[in-house]
């Protein structure tokens, strides 16, 4: 039988991912690296004096399968602004505040931090509101592919337990994972948030939620 | 609205898995977990978006930027090539950040303690905006290969650091890109991650040699593909 002439469906297929390496800060993140490069550099800091919104400063460490602190890790945050829209056109209503910042650990410590403002409900597919929440990019050494989670707040309980993502997370004690603790250190709110990278299996397992998005 | 619906499901067998013990470091850095995959929200379908004001006039040329008594040693090369979706569409204004090692296989980095020389006239960081058409361009000099400690005796192949951010969240990408003809790409294991080879020859960059530049600079062609946004033909269900 003749071949049909037919055309090409041509789709083409995403570059594959590679590790950021021990060295991720060069590019990312040059200061912490060691060298004064750049005019203008990317950090930790979302907020500026007139950004409007309720302070806080987020901080936490990222823990390897045996819990010890990774040093190398680097992280971005991605977050609406107080009334809960975004940066970017897609948002019906865009908004002003860039909501993206990234840092480095400590390479003492391990300690991450970003000072931004608490984010407001942003609404899922269907329309239904989403709790307040920030998405977290995790790359370093040892990680092939990015790792996604996303920081919810300990004092949202009543909107934490109407999320979609959250309560769409079939295993109900992994969903603590995702909730970052609020504590108050003098005039400063700051929201607690480690990362368990690989638990160790277990009913109790505290390996932090990774999506796929 | 239409034309920010959500992005093309991520096709995980094109990607490295999580857990890749022959880069071991990958083994105590895995989640043992499955991913629990999400339906995308305006959370995952935005994204930061970035400024040429943003950038220095010399970001996009290591040759010059950390340049401070004379030219860093090496071979002068530029890269350049094309962001686009998986339908084919450029990206525009994608930020594409690099950064690699010197013509000896060192990085300017505090924890970086190889015996390979520092080169006072190098950094090794880049950044560029993609145009309307998705296409960037750079200069640098070659970086040469890496010597680490996987195995006793490992080595890197020359290689280039890539981190991309579309226009969505979940295009958000970090990779690394090769050079044509390495002998040493055979046997990286970081390489070897990528589970086939139509993906591990997507890392490899091209001599493009018609853009060479006489008694000047030698090129190379590196196109990517970040993930395709679906179009919304029919409202979703509300």
């Amino acid at each position: 039988m003749q071949a049909q002439p037919q055309q090409q469906l041509t789709h083409y297929k995403e570059t594959a991912s590679q590790t950021g390496g021990p060295y991720v800060h060069i590019g990312l993140a040059p200061q912490q690296a060691g060298f004064e490069i750049f005019e203008n550099n990317f950090g930790h800091v979302l907020t500026r004096p007139d950004t409007p919104g309720e302070r806080i400063r987020i901080e936490g460490t990222v823990y390897d399968g045996l819990g010890l602190p990774m040093r190398d890790v680097l992280l971005e945050i991605w977050q609406a602004d107080g009334e809960g829209h975004y940066a970017h056109p897609a948002d019906p209503k865009p908004s002003s505040f860039r909501g993206w910042g990234r840092t480095g650990a400590d390479f003492d410590t391990g300690l991450y931090t970003f000072e931004t403002i608490k984010p407001g409900a942003v609404p899922a597919a269907d329309g239904r509101p989403q709790a307040p929440h920030i998405a977290v990019w995790v790359v370093a050494r040892g990680i092939n592919m990015g790792l996604h989670t996303r920081i919810y707040f300990s004092d949202e309980q009543a909107a934490n337990e109407r999320d979609p993502v959250l309560t769409g997370i079939e295993w109900v004690s992994r969903r603590k994972t995702l909730i970052a603790q609020r504590e108050q250190r003098g005039a400063e709110t700051v929201y607690r948030f480690d990362i368990r990278i690989q638990g160790q299996g277990g009913a109790e397992d505290l390996e932090t939620v990774f999506f796929d998005i | 609205m239409a034309q920010y619906g959500p992005f093309v499901m991520r096709d995980s067998a094109q990607h490295a898995p999580a857990l890749t013990p022959t880069y071991k470091t990958s083994v105590l850095r895995s989640p043992k977990n499955a991913l629990i995959s999400i339906p995308q929200t305006l959370t995952e379908m935005s994204g930061p978006l970035f400024k040429a004001s943003e950038l220095g006039p010399k970001d996009n040329d290591l040759i010059l930027n950390f340049a401070k008594d004379g030219l860093p040693v090496g071979e002068r090369i530029i890269v350049h090539g094309y962001v686009r979706d998986e339908f084919g569409r450029p990206v525009p204004n994608a930020l594409v950040e690099v950064w690699q090692a010197n013509a000896s296989g060192r990085y300017r980095h505090r924890k970086d303690t190889y015996i390979g020389a520092l080169d006072p006239n190098f950094g090794g960081c880049g950044r560029v905006l993609t145009d309307e058409n998705g296409y960037y361009r750079y200069r640098t000099i070659r970086p040469g290969p890496y010597p680490w400690r996987n195995r006793i005796n490992e080595w890197r192949p020359a290689h280039i650091h890539y981190a991309i951010h579309g226009d969505g969240w979940a295009q958000r990408l970090i990779t690394q890109m090769y050079f044509e003809g390495d002998t040493l790409i055979n046997t990286c294991p970081i390489l070897a991650t990528v589970p086939n080879d139509e993906q591990r020859r997507g890392l490899i960059a091209l001599e493009d040699r018609a853009n060479f530049i006489e008694l000047d600079s030698r090129a190379y062609r590196f196109d990517i593909y970040l993930r395709g946004r679906r179009m919304t033909w029919f409202e979703n269900k509300a």
